[in-house]
């Protein structure tokens, strides 16, 4: 089957299957490589991906189902104030460890602050629940998203 | 490019490692000179100033590729912003062994790189003083720059490159190391060297390879441990679309080798892995099929009641002095097989071409998983060539490299480039697990409360009077020699389930086991467990270990883990407690484990049922220095957070000789929401640095499951911790 997608404000041709998720569809098809695979089930949040905005599990998302929705990366994500905010903080806080999960934690922080801009630790879990981290670096990921939205968080930050 | 051996210093240095130094031939010509200029295997000068460095190890999150560097940049004195640092191709001809485990590549390296470091500043002066015509002695160096004190002339490490290359090098024994106190790098927090990557999605995982021409693959194993596969409809599987080829593989019978399956090779990693819902495979699923989580339950229970048949240590007289004993403590423990569960999947990308072979792996072992390549596919070390790529997660499982061999022959087979990658169900399924065990505990006190007794009767996995991997009881484990009457003793039971190392292997058990003991025995005496803990570790004294299976084992200094003890218990209000709301508690346990002293204390409030961990306090004694504080910080909240979702509800359950767990949904890893917050707190002492990925970890989980008591007075003597149990 025929598709056209757009992903990071780029319209792509694309052909396959129906039923392929957007994740192998952008992984395989777009080497946009940065979006990552965990379970394929929508449990460990390393997938996502927003759609119109939307923090979305791309593993179980249907080519098919995107339609015109605007699809945006962990490769895009720097292009908008709250994505770039929310990289800037995870390198000043040094949140990475392995780093393959961080891609769908920073999309799913993105898409928290990008609706709530000043979020209480409730919210933080509530949004980020579904993003697994093997290494556990919980503490700084909270940390981070506080940087990031400016709210009780201390400012010292890692040297590069 | 030519090059001669300059050094070879220290064939052995450290225990195994193998440090061998290059210098670069020195530049036939003036043209030659902006080319950068290699000052030995692991630095890089460039004209322009800027430093390459090598990173011999293979980065899984340990934050390796960052710390090694820097002590190379710390003595070479460079400044940090202009070190570039590269990854190194597996080469145990230049580079010794290179591997991430055990948490030894600190006491490996920071005598050595410093070295390496040190010999490249001296031969930047050197070359300097030839330029100027001055003696050496008059000439400093700091941050890439070379000074001449009397004359104020200075030349940047740039310049100097080139005639450095025409210098004898220095006797890395004989170099001098920068006093600690004039530390620059070294000290100071540096975030991970690729997280600017990280963050912005670029392709660095094994899982990111891509060759040209490649094939996708997956390899569908028996569900059955060691059992093969007889026939399956490869043709219909091969009609499917996308689908390229699939075939079976007749494999071996060692778990880390090929073992038998069937690989499917399509255009994408999808179309390979749709196409397994169609495949059907007849298997022969060999004498494992009978083996099960309640049968090994079961048989443990039985072997807990006859005498043990492997002795590992015995002194006194425990029988006579659990007699003489005021009070008698007896208890049964057990935990689980639990998986590695990294969140990148096993995958690993090979071209077989010509009778050699170019692997791409994620792996923490390259040079073991090139002997299996080479073994299983007849081929030479020198036709292997491995590019060890950033891992997602190790925690152990990639010491293995079944995934190698795997990715390997199916290229070979396939006559095509591969990049195979697991299902998560596959990698869950298909693990080496941290192996499960049972520990019979008797001990008895005398009528002030002192341990007289101590035994432990561990039923475990093995044969032929040897223990499987991972599933150790050593005669050094605490309180062995703290505790005159001691016996510990094992008796052991056939495994065809994959046992290996998880994340401070076998401490990872035996901490929740000992120390939650040992919490019962402070109870039974009426003891604050902080100051029970310290009376049995009495007076500072260092104990000395017999050589174990991997060489030297290191001295347990008794003091050093009475002062982090004793720190936590301050820092964390440990003699405040009793003012804590009723159902909150605080637990205390510490352990030894890769030269690391830790001891930890969780606070948690249990209530209807609902146990929330309120906090976690680590003090950690690993030396006199603490290279990296921000990665040393991040790798310890991650182990004691990592021992917590062990400790709330991973268990892989064997039925039928198979794993039954799949995915994150019935093998869950710990979430934001039941993550505490975890204050830590580094004792500096006089020893040298010691590594840091893994001892943090043991003491959590009983540390943990001793608040749970504190709060409710229930003992938690089985994992996962279960939820019903605290209601």
């Amino acid at each position: 089957m025929h598709y056209r997608i757009e992903v990071n404000g780029r319209q792509h041709e694309i052909e396959a299957e129906p039923d392929m998720p957007l994740l192998w569809v952008l992984r395989d098809l777009l080497d946009l490589k940065g979006t990552k695979y965990g379970c394929g089930v929508s449990l460990c949040g390393a997938c996502t991906v927003h759609l119109n905005g939307a923090a979305t599990r791309s593993c179980i998302t249907p080519l098919s189902s995107v339609g015109s929705a605007s699809v945006t990366t962990i490769e895009g994500i720097g292009a908008t104030v709250v994505g770039r905010k929310v990289q800037d903080a995870w390198l000043d806080v040094d949140v990475v460890q392995c780093g393959y999960c961080q891609a769908g934690q920073i999309m799913s922080a993105a898409a928290l602050l990008a609706k709530t801009a000043h979020p209480a630790d409730a919210d933080i879990d509530r949004a980020m629940a579904g993003n697994l981290c093997r290494c556990a670096t919980y503490v700084r990921i909270r940390k981070a998203i506080k940087q990031a939205a400016g709210v009780g968080a201390d400012k010292a930050g890692v040297a590069p | 490019m030519k090059r001669r051996t300059f050094l070879q210093a220290g064939a052995a240095v450290g225990g195994g490692l193998l440090l061998d130094f290059y210098w670069a031939a020195a530049p036939a010509d003036a043209a030659t000179e902006s080319k950068a200029v290699v000052l030995n295997a692991y630095v890089r000068l460039s004209p322009d100033g800027l430093v390459t460095i090598v990173s011999p190890n293979p980065e899984v999150g340990q934050g390796i590729k960052t710390m090694l560097p820097m002590l190379i940049a710390e003595e070479l004195d460079v400044d940090w912003k202009d070190v570039r640092i590269e990854q190194a191709l597996s080469d145990p001809a230049v580079y010794g062994r290179q591997f991430a485990g055990g948490s030894v590549a600190t006491p490996l390296h920071w005598d050595p790189l410093r070295r390496v470091g040190a010999a490249g500043r001296q031969m930047l002066i050197a070359a300097a003083a030839q330029t100027w015509d001055v003696a050496p002695s008059d000439c400093d160096a700091s941050s890439g720059v070379v000074h001449h004190r009397p004359s104020a002339r200075h030349l940047t490490y740039g310049a100097l490159a080139a005639r450095a290359a025409t210098l004898p090098a220095p006797d890395l024994k004989t170099v001098v190391l920068k006093n600690p106190k004039d530390f620059k790098i070294i000290g100071t927090s540096k975030r991970g060297i690729d997280s600017p990557l990280v963050v912005t999605g670029k392709p660095l995982f094994g899982i990111d390879i891509t060759v040209p021409g490649m094939l996708y693959a997956v390899f569908e194993k028996c569900p059955v441990f060691g059992g093969k596969a007889l026939s399956a409809n490869l043709d219909a599987v091969k009609a499917l679309p996308g689908v390229r080829d699939a075939f079976i593989v007749a494999g071996g019978t060692v778990f880390d080798g090929l073992t038998s399956g069937v690989a499917i090779l399509g255009t994408t990693w999808w179309a390979a892995q749709k196409a397994r819902q169609s495949l059907e495979v007849v298997w022969d699923e060999g004498p494992t099929a009978w083996q099960s989580t309640t049968g090994f339950a079961r048989r443990a229970l039985e072997l807990s009641q006859r005498p043990p048949t492997l002795k590992v240590r015995s002194e006194g007289d425990v029988d006579a002095a659990l007699t003489a004993s005021a009070k008698v403590v007896e208890a049964a423990y057990s935990y689980p097989f639990i998986a590695h569960a990294p969140l990148e999947p096993q995958n690993c990308t090979a071209h077989f071409k010509d009778g050699k072979v170019e692997i791409w792996a994620p792996t923490q072992n390259p040079d073991p998983g090139r002997k299996i390549v080479a073994k299983t596919l007849g081929l030479t070390d020198a036709d292997i060539t491995i590019h060890m790529i950033r891992c997602g997660g190790g925690f152990g499982r990639r010491l293995m490299n079944d995934y190698m061999v795997e990715a390997a022959w199916i290229s070979k087979q396939a006559g095509v480039p591969v990049k195979l990658l697991w299902s998560r169900e596959d990698d869950m399924r298909h693990d080496f697990y941290r192996p499960a065990g049972f520990h019979f505990f008797k001990a008895g006190l005398d009528a002030a409360g002192k341990v007289q007794a101590f035994r432990d009767h561990f039923v475990s996995f093995g044969a032929d009077g040897k223990f499987a991997n991972a599933a150790v009881l050593t005669p050094s484990e605490f309180p062995a020699r703290f505790v005159a009457n001691l016996d510990f003793a094992a008796s052991l039971m056939p495994c065809g389930v994959p046992t290996g190392p998880l994340r401070a292997p076998n401490s990872n058990a035996l901490g929740f086991v000992f120390q939650s003991f040992i919490d019962e025995l402070s109870v039974a005496a009426g003891r604050d467990p902080v100051q029970f803990r310290l009376d049995l570790l009495g007076e500072r004294r260092v104990y000395e270990n017999p050589a174990g299976p991997n060489g030297p084992t290191p001295p347990f200094d008794s003091g050093r883990m009475r002062d982090v003890l004793a720190l936590v218990a301050e820092k964390s209000g440990w003699e405040k407690r009793a003012s804590l709301p009723a159902g909150s508690g605080m637990g205390v346990a510490f352990y030894y484990s890769h030269f690391g002293y830790f001891a930890e204390v969780a606070q948690v409030t249990v209530s209807a049922g609902n146990l929330k961990i309120d906090k976690v306090w680590v003090a950690g004694d690993i030396g006199s220095q603490i290279i990296n504080p921000t990665g040393a910080e991040n790798q310890v909240q991650g182990a004691a957070l990592d021992g917590i979702g062990e400790a709330l509800g991973q268990v892989i359950t064997i039925e039928g000789g198979r794993t039954v767990q799949g995915n994150f949904n019935d093998f869950p890893l710990l979430r934001i929401h039941q993550a505490p917050p975890v204050e830590v707190h580094f004792l500096v002492s006089d020893h040298p640095p010691t590594g840091v990925g893994e001892p943090a970890l043991p003491p959590v989980v009983p540390a943990l499951c001793n608040a749970i008591f504190a709060a409710t007075g229930k003992r938690i003597r089985s994992l996962p911790i279960d939820p019903k149990a605290l209601a």
